[in-house]
């Protein structure tokens, strides 16, 4: 008898009890389910919520297997500048695998079973099946984080995100916020010492802290907002071989990512499409102040505001946020007009509040929180508008 | 309660918990809001709203029958702003440092709608006596919320109760802190404050199912 006999017997001896959710769940999330509808007519489609789950992660895996790598590597490119030379022959090693995977997975593991666990709690209190919606924030919320981030705080984090973040409203596709960023958003204003700075970012460079052999892990955006020309080249950036959170690294598996994701139509490609729109427009704006002179070398934001406004989606979590979490159907707007509107803000803001926050240069966090507040609104406004011009269409016919 | 009729202890004890002002009639929010990140400034400020309320009800119920009803709401603010100026004064002579933490926030006691609701509703038809109860009940069900906020705060946020550091010293590392704990700092933030009064009216609602709306 195979795995998913004995998963459906544990599921029919739990029918109806407290703990029924719980096994349901387990049946579920590796099998289809043995019964299909009986009567009625039903749209069957194949997409369901676990497949479209399921694509998003597949989406992320490179970026996991990427980070856990850059971990190790980040690690001893720091203490050993001279790996930096030659980024593709030293990044791909064992050493740099295995140092990377000792401080990933924990994210992951913790992530997912507190994540999850919360999930089967609710369910089991509120009789109802176990939602997927987790999945894909539980793959997240490691990338997104700095590699160092002690695990009870990211336990109290993502306790925190899934309950206000998700619970409160009704669970999966009830949330306002984006769960991952709400759990991000709260470490970032809980701890702050272990989410920005320039101590962060690299494995180890905290504990070094004034000893001889101590380390820097400064970010591309960190040395910029200090007025200071990064160590790292606009190259290095796209293949992702600067220190950052896990997994948002590198520009170019996002994009294969991006491309899977709009090839599947599971992300949003109008959002993805505006949301680059906007930060470039915003990245012009900067360059075109500094271009007149209106700021000068030696201000507080030349550094941000001079960078040449298409490095801004090379730099930074940027394009992680756009691919991976303002495409989100739940947060986002959904209507098509919507998307564009709403991307566009992303991208804008994202990029405004890069150059004009002092403590931390990085703004896509914040900018996706705002405009997921927003998308309602937004969408509102579209209906409105189509209703108004239809009705008007439908005068002009009658009269 | 042998001391008060049952009519009369349901005024006292029907705003602690389900006809709270802060998390039943989500009154006073702003103040709750405000003030709370030390558990200290919470409790000073429940005793100046106490006092002012149960007074003021007092003051506004005597009165109740010489108001003219149009400018009754005019006379109502020089009745709190008289007794927030007494509060006031008070703390400024005897809790100096205190006064200047709440600062703004014991002047602002004339704008808690709180207070301006039980004149309006309670103290305008009740005698002096009931209406003294309802003052004390409804300020001590929005100071208990202030207290419960505040200590969660105070404990989470800076890791100290009333100003003693309960969990250890966060400088030299003893207690929770050689562990690695460390202070949220969300928790001094105001949008702490409003997800932990939101969690009490979950819990609240939870508990008793009657209170929860349509």
């Amino acid at each position: 008898m195979g795995l998913k006999q004995n998963l459906h017997k544990l599921k029919e001896k739990y029918r109806g009890t407290k703990m029924a959710p719980a096994f349901n769940a387990l049946h579920t999330f590796l099998y289809m389910p043995n019964e299909t509808t009986h009567s009625g007519s039903h749209v069957r489609v194949v997409d369901d919520l676990k497949r479209t789950m399921n694509t998003v992660i597949m989406a992320l895996v490179p970026c996991l297997i990427f980070g856990i790598f850059n971990a190790g590597y980040q690690h001893y490119a720091a203490i050993d500048g001279t790996l930096r030379l030659d980024p593709f022959a030293n990044f791909f090693t064992w050493d740099n695998f295995a140092l990377g995977a000792l401080k990933v997975l924990p994210l992951v593991i913790i992530s997912y079973g507190v994540g999850l666990l919360i999930e089967f709690i609710f369910a089991i209190i509120n009789k109802h099946e176990v939602e997927e919606g987790y999945l894909v924030t539980g793959m997240l919320v490691p990338l997104i984080v700095p590699i160092d981030i002690p695990l009870w705080m990211l336990t109290v984090a993502v306790i925190f995100g899934v309950v206000i973040g998700k619970e409160v409203f009704g669970g999966t596709g009830m949330n306002i916020l984006n769960p991952a960023l709400t759990i991000r958003a709260f470490l970032f204003f809980a701890y702050p010492t272990w989410m920005s700075g320039d101590k962060v970012w690299v494995h180890g460079a905290k504990e070094m802290t004034g000893q001889p052999d101590a380390i820097s892990g400064e970010t591309i955006l960190g040395s910029l907002a200090q007025n200071q020309e990064p160590i790292y080249s606009i190259w290095d950036s796209f293949w992702g071989f600067i220190p950052g959170s896990v997994g948002e690294t590198s520009t170019f598996l996002i994009l294969l990512g991006a491309a899977f994701l709009i090839y599947t139509k599971i992300g949003s490609w109008r959002i993805m499409l505006s949301a680059v729109i906007g930060a470039l427009a915003m990245g012009l704006i900067f360059n075109g102040v500094v271009n007149a002179g209106w700021i000068q070398e030696g201000n507080t934001f030349y550094g941000l505001m001079s960078e040449t406004f298409w490095h801004h989606l090379v730099i930074g979590g940027l394009a992680f946020g756009i691919v991976y979490m303002a495409t989100d159907p739940v947060t986002g707007s959904q209507t098509n007009m919507g998307k564009w509107y709403y991307g566009f803000f992303i991208g804008f803001i994202s990029v405004l509040i890069r150059v004009f926050n002092p403590a931390y240069p990085e703004g896509v966090m914040l900018a996706i929180l705002l405009m997921n507040v927003f998308a309602p609104t937004i969408d509102h406004y579209v209906v409105q508008g189509n209703i108004k011009k239809r009705m008007k269409r439908l005068k002009a016919k009658t009269a | 309660m042998g001391l008060l009729s049952k009519k009369d202890s349901k005024l006292i004890l029907d705003p602690l918990a389900d006809n709270n002002p802060i998390t039943i009639q989500v009154l006073g929010i702003c103040s709750a809001l405000a003030i709370t990140a030390q558990l200290k400034a919470s409790i000073v400020m429940a005793i100046s709203v106490l006092a002012v309320m149960g007074i003021g009800n007092v003051v506004i119920s005597l009165m109740r029958n010489i108001i003219p009803s149009k400018i009754r709401i005019i006379v109502q603010l020089v009745v709190v702003a008289s007794l927030v100026i007494v509060v006031d004064q008070v703390l400024k002579a005897f809790a100096y440092s205190l006064s200047k933490e709440l600062s703004v926030f014991i002047g602002l006691i004339i704008t808690n709608c709180i207070i301006m609701g039980r004149f309006e509703a309670f103290a305008l038809a009740n005698g002096p006596w009931r209406s003294f109860l309802d003052g004390i009940g409804n300020a001590a069900g929005y100071g208990l919320i202030l207290v419960i906020v505040g200590f969660f705060r105070e404990l989470l946020g800076s890791g100290t109760l009333l100003g003693y550091q309960v969990l250890g010293d966060p400088i030299t590392k003893t207690g929770l802190y050689a562990i690695g704990y460390e202070n949220n700092g969300f928790m001094l933030l105001s949008p702490m404050a409003l997800i932990i009064v939101g969690l009490i009216i979950w819990v609240q609602r939870a508990r008793n199912k009657d209170l929860i709306e349509e």
